[in-house]
């Protein structure tokens, strides 16, 4: 266990970390919401802001990560990030189309924007869900003891800040 | 109105799993998911009502045609196969397993109602789409839920079998999309109907060949034909008891569509049965099947695992009606996918009863049980009298078309088959039987606290064991639909 600790004593790399994750961040959200003019989308830009996030907690712990997001939190988002997806789909059909024929948002926006917004808005869907799914692996894999038996209990929501209690 | 909304016979159930996992109470996830599934059997009959008669409901997801966009493509076939499916996830939903399966804490188990809802959400999905990657994302959607599902039973051993599980769905899985892959290479097209269109002049290229065979191995693992069976025994003896019966009930029964779906739809029957003669190979394993794994069910000491040895000879029974490629009986292995449903589920479901009251399902800990528990161990006696094809059973329905089908194509020796494997079937029924009401319960497992299941349990499984008696009598709607399914595909047409 001495090893990870030195690894977040150097300054450099917390340092470069602390300067690097808004970055990733922020071109994660560029990948998500400029998927619709050039490369990228959903789920590239899921992952890209999941790395972000998860290079964050492996400079300055998993601890820290859970506080800012936590366990519970991911699984909330990734089940939301799929009715997100579905919302649409459904929304789609109470307006009088088919399921995620997005050309029935029309009379919600001005004009034959319904297939621009209804794009956006399911990529918004799976950018969430993914980010939110590949974090949950992140702390199944962090919260497991070396040695410990399999168990039904998920050792990611009984320890940390944010558990079940959140 | 119902073409309109077809498309929530997936949506919802794939919709309300999301949902049970925001929710996170078990009570509301239990009813809800059982709510979200009688609407889904609602739209399943509606359905079924609507195209009956050669009707076909075609429903373009997102407004793009096909074939370039994905069609769900109703007919009689799988109108059939979506309210088999629905109908005995209502039945087995409604099972009240007081409190789940056994390795899930109370804090998670709106995740196991989230899971069960996803594979549900794939069978109806493979089963309902005319679109080919289409049927491969909802086979994936369907086959991870069922690991994960498998891998929740209470021994520890379930694990081992989910991965083998695992391992052995993977490869069918990735056969299956190799399939799709030289077909689209042959054909440039995704959309079923589209695919058939197209095939007619490549039909005898080699990677036409090539793709049939890697989509029949391929669906024969996801099936358990006989040489490829072997996850299923593991896996229905050690997953959670309503989850063997939910699996037993409609997961085979699925693959099983989808092969026929793929011979008689895609290729045709006069190359797959005339000029490939699948049958050679099809008639002597589904034979295999029937005498290996029900001699095989014969030696199981625990119930689960007869059962699960039972089902894989029951396979054979419905890839026989397959290779016949004649109508009746063909609508002998269609309508066997109902009957089996029918007995397997409920054979399960007491299962589950049994397990619950008794703690075991090993035979020595059942002997004697006929008299603490009656109403349970005669639904018992009903499934396995089905098994056998006892008439006044589903299973003499099946086996009365399946032989009149085998003897049209005058395979005489193989009917005669037919009726010797159902005497093993009588073997193993029996020795459960002799168990169940005519062992003394030995010393060491005293009996005498063991009560009657509750209603919660017994109820279902006796809406299961009522259903075997009751369409053992009335085949109107079973066969009749059935036979339908069946001319329908003979005419290559879905």
């Amino acid at each position: 266990m001495k090893a990870p600790s030195r690894v977040r004593e150097m300054p450099i790399l917390r340092v470069v970390a602390r300067a690097l994750v808004p970055v990733i961040l922020l071109f994660g959200l560029y990948v998500q919401f400029h998927g619709d003019f050039g490369p990228g989308g959903g789920f590239q830009a899921g992952v890209i802001f999941a790395a972000g996030l998860i290079i964050f907690a492996l400079v300055f712990g998993a601890e820290a990560l859970r506080q800012v997001v936590p366990v519970v939190l991911t699984e909330r988002l990734m089940a939301a990030g799929v009715l997100l997806y579905g919302a649409v789909g459904v929304l789609a059909m109470l307006l009088g189309g088919e399921f995620l024929n997005y050309s029935a948002l029309d009379p919600l926006t001005t004009g034959h924007y319904g297939q621009h917004l209804g794009i956006i808005v399911i990529e918004l869907g799976v950018g969430i869900a993914v980010a939110a799914t590949i974090m949950r692996v992140y702390y199944a894999f962090v919260g497991r003891r070396p040695g410990e038996a399999q168990t039904g209990a998920d050792p990611a929501l009984d320890t940390g800040a944010g558990g079940e209690a959140s | 109105m119902i073409e309109k909304i077809l498309v929530l016979e997936v949506v919802l159930p794939l919709l309300a799993a999301p949902v049970c996992v925001l929710v996170r109470h078990p009570r509301f996830c239990r009813l809800f998911s059982l709510g979200v599934v009688a609407a889904c059997f609602a739209i399943a009959v509606a359905l079924l009502v609507e195209v009956r008669g050669g009707g076909v409901i075609s429903y373009q997801l997102g407004g793009w045609p096909p074939p370039l966009g994905i069609e769900y493509r109703i007919s009689t076939v799988n109108a059939y196969l979506l309210a088999l499916v629905t109908a005995m996830a209502l039945v087995i939903f409604s099972f009240d397993s007081r409190g789940g399966p056994p390795r899930v804490p109370e804090q998670r188990r709106h995740l196991y109602y989230a899971v069960f809802l996803l594979c549900i959400s794939g069978l109806l999905g493979i089963t309902i789409t005319g679109d080919a990657f289409n049927i491969f994302v909802f086979l994936e959607i369907s086959s991870l839920s069922s690991y994960i599902l498998v891998s929740l039973g209470g021994h520890r051993r379930a694990v081992m079998s989910a991965f083998y599980y695992l391992v052995m769905g993977t490869i069918g899985g990735v056969f299956f999309m190799l399939g799709v892959g030289l077909l689209y290479q042959e054909t440039g097209t995704l959309n079923l109907r589209d695919i058939a269109a197209r095939l007619e002049p490549s039909l005898h290229d080699r990677g036409t060949v090539l793709a049939l065979a890697l989509l029949v191995v391929g669906i024969s693992i996801k099936l358990a034909v006989f040489p490829l069976h072997h996850w299923l025994p593991n896996a229905y003896s050690f997953a959670p008891p309503k989850v063997s019966a939910f699996l037993a009930a409609t997961a085979t029964k699925v693959s099983f569509y989808l092969l026929a779906m793929i011979l008689f739809t895609i290729f045709g029957a006069p190359f797959v049965f005339e000029e490939l003669r699948l049958q050679a190979v099809l008639l002597p394993l589904s034979l295999l099947a029937m005498f290996l794994a029900s001699g095989a069910a014969i030696f199981q000491t625990d119930l689960r695992r007869l059962l699960a040895y039972s089902s894989v000879a029951q396979i054979g029974y419905m890839t026989l009606g397959l290779s016949t490629a004649n109508a009746t009986g063909l609508a002998g292995g269609l309508v066997h996918l109902f009957n089996h449903a029918v007995m397997k589920g409920g054979l399960f479901l007491v299962v589950a009863c049994l397990l619950y009251r008794v703690g075991s399902v090993h035979l020595d800990a059942l002997a004697g049980i006929g008299r603490r528990m009656p109403l349970t161990s005669a639904a018992l006696v009903i499934g396995g009298l089905s098994l056998i094809g006892v008439p006044g059973t589903v299973g003499f329905v099946s086996k009365w078309y399946l032989v009149s089908g085998v003897l049209e194509r005058g395979w005489t020796a193989a009917a005669v088959l037919i009726l010797l494997s159902s005497l093993l079937a009588l073997v193993y029924v029996g020795k459960v039987v002799e168990v169940v009401y005519f062992r003394k319960p030995a010393e060491t497992q005293p009996i005498d606290h063991v009560r009657e299941a509750p209603l919660g349990m017994l109820a279902p499984a006796w809406v299961l064991a009522a259903a075997a008696v009751f369409f053992g009598l009335t085949t109107n709607w079973t066969y009749g639909v059935a036979r339908e399914a069946a001319e329908l595909l003979l005419a290559g047409g879905i």
